[in-house]
């Protein structure tokens, strides 16, 4: 039985498509104030994973715990607003919105409900100045009135931050963040992250191998749709089966 | 002051000073003229929140304009028949009130549109665009198979119906209240763009997956915006009915539909004053080309070809410029 400290908790999670077993008996956790990372292979099953973990896909089998409770029967939108917030692997912003709009809707969501048809948004200051203050977290203040659609790539990703942290998350689920975010980006993101797990406990799938060794508490090893390996950094390091399976190909 | 907004108070004071213009010419026509383009703009103004804020590319809201104008049909009918809707369990009389009968349509259109959108908001895209087609067309075969009032040959309204304080049989008084009518539901669609609900329903057209990693499930911000679309149309439905003192199937066939769409996407899709822009452009080329050619259609759909691939704006953006979102 999981203890307090479990935020989320993977129990034997299948799932098949056709012949292809994309998760086959994953189970891992999260706990409070850590990073857990995914790694694994291209085509190992990570995105299947968290499209079961966020609502997305529905398991054939097998269990998705939050907070305590099973979440499996509820929808995206429903995971939510119990706490589970994510960032995509290609950002999913409002692209006609302003950057502040896009966090406004986050900052309208946890205030209850949005069907609310008559005071304009834009003469709100519980939103904007909740909204603002998120964008601030994460640099993207001086570009609030930006329409979404015009910002740079990093841009979007620093204003997906935002949009999921408003949401007063308690666990965050990101896709990918470093992809396509360049050295510089890539090293502000981590040391960004590093402060963030004390807040709010991370699932963090990475393909950048120096990212997930400086920030992870733990990480597990997907290849093929099972996790081959879970432990502390040094252990993923001197395993065997993972050199062979993955961190070989680097070598 | 935006230079759309100006636009906005153009478009209003225009369609406004129409039939003072058309009482000093003496040419009471035109107020007629105007009445129409205004009812018609309200039923654009409907469904361009589902098409322009939403999304929903609705096929079907003839629907929703036809039921409009049967609840008013058939109210009045029962009225000058002095004969109950039904004795049992309670009895209805009808009703020759507009105010009875815009309530009426309204509900009648909301609990239809509850329905039909609780069906087709599962699907999207072309799916969703013929399966609200196939709804309309069931309403509209039905409505010819009804024999009970007129059938294919419709119903006639005999006395237009009245409204408190003023006399309907009047143009410009009629007039009048089909154009207040239209203001208060631009005032409302107005405050609904920029509400709450708006800024979700926006974000449910441009990014579902968005939306719900937001916490906010689109299914139930697109039907709740699909209900509030009908009803309007519905209510411009019944205006309709009273203005020809006539209501046929053929308010429901699929025609009116694309009619109601042109208007929109004519004006300019999401745009505040599309619709009335739209309507009103429709009105005068069916007029003015209508007497010239019975083939005026064929220029309206050059007309439309060039908006949709060169001013995605329509008339509105074409005077506006873009659309800017706070």
């Amino acid at each position: 039985m999981a203890d307090l400290q479990t935020v989320l908790e993977l129990n034997d999670l299948r799932k098949t498509f056709g012949a292809l077993k994309a998760t086959d008996g994953v189970s891992l956790d999260v706990r409070a104030g850590e990073i857990h990372a995914l790694i694994g292979p291209n085509g190992a099953g990570k995105s299947t994973l968290i499209h079961q973990v966020a609502g997305s896909l529905a398991p054939d089998a097998g269990h998705v715990r939050f907070l305590g409770e099973e979440i499996n029967a509820l929808t995206v939108a429903q995971r939510v607003r119990r706490g589970l917030g994510r960032t995509f692997q290609v950002s999913s912003i409002a692209p006609e919105f302003s950057a502040l709009r896009n966090v406004m809707l986050s900052v309208q969501s946890t205030q209850g409900s949005s069907f609310r048809f008559f005071k304009p948004v834009m003469r709100d200051r519980s939103l904007i100045e909740s909204a603002m203050e998120k964008l601030e977290l994460v640099g993207l203040a001086k570009r609030a009135d930006i329409v979404a659609a015009e910002l740079s790539h990093g841009e979007r990703r620093q204003l997906e931050m935002a949009m999921a942290l408003a949401l007063k998350p308690k666990l965050l689920l990101l896709d990918e963040p470093m992809a396509g975010m360049g050295p510089e980006g890539s090293k502000r993101l981590t040391g960004f992250l590093d402060t963030l797990r004390h807040e709010v406990p991370i699932l963090l799938v990475e393909h950048d191998m120096e990212a997930v060794f400086s920030l992870a508490d733990r990480i597990s090893v997907l290849v093929y749709g099972r996790v081959i390996a879970s432990g502390t950094v040094s252990e993923i390091r001197a395993n065997r089966d993972v050199r062979e399976a993955y961190l070989g190909e680097e070598d | 002051m935006k230079r759309e907004t100006i636009i906005n108070w153009i478009l209003a004071l225009g369609l406004l000073a129409v039939p003072f213009a058309a009482l000093s010419f003496d040419e009471p026509f035109y107020i007629t003229l105007a009445t129409r383009v205004a009812i018609l703009a309200l039923a654009g103004v409907g469904l361009n929140i589902a098409l322009g804020l939403g999304g929903m590319v609705s096929f079907g809201h003839a629907a929703f304009f036809g039921i409009g104008g049967y609840a008013a049909g058939i109210l009045a009918t029962h009225a000058f028949n002095q004969e109950p809707l039904m004795t049992w369990p309670l009895e209805i009389a009808g009703s020759n009130s507009m105010l009875v009968i815009w309530l009426v349509a309204i509900v009648m259109c909301a609990i239809v549109a509850t329905v039909i959108g609780m069906i087709t908001l599962r699907t999207s895209g072309v799916y969703f665009i013929m399966i609200t087609l196939a709804f309309a067309q069931m309403i509209y075969y039905f409505a010819i198979s009804w024999p009970s009032y007129g059938g294919e040959d419709g119903l006639s309204i005999y006395v237009r119906d009245g409204f408190p304080g003023l006399n309907t049989l009047d143009p410009m008084h009629f007039f009048m209240i089909c154009y207040v009518v239209l203001m208060v539901c631009l005032l409302f669609s107005a405050l609904l763009r920029d509400s709450r609900f708006g800024a979700a329903l926006q974000v449910a057209r441009q990014n579902e997956v968005r939306l719900a990693s937001t916490g906010i499930a689109p299914f139930n911000i697109r039907l709740v915006a699909f209900v509030i679309s009908a009803s309007m149309t519905g209510l411009a439905g019944a205006l309709f009915a009273d203005l020809n003192r006539f209501v046929s199937p053929s308010m429901l066939s699929w025609q009116v539909s694309g009619e109601i769409m042109i208007f929109v996407i004519l004006g300019g899709v999401g745009r505040l004053f599309g619709p009335l822009a739209g309507a009103a452009l429709f009105i005068v080329m069916e007029f003015y080309l209508g007497g010239v050619t019975e083939h005026w259609q064929l220029f309206l759909g050059l007309i439309l070809l060039c908006v949709v691939l060169f001013v995605r704006g329509g008339v509105v953006g074409i005077l506006a410029g873009r659309q800017s979102h706070g």
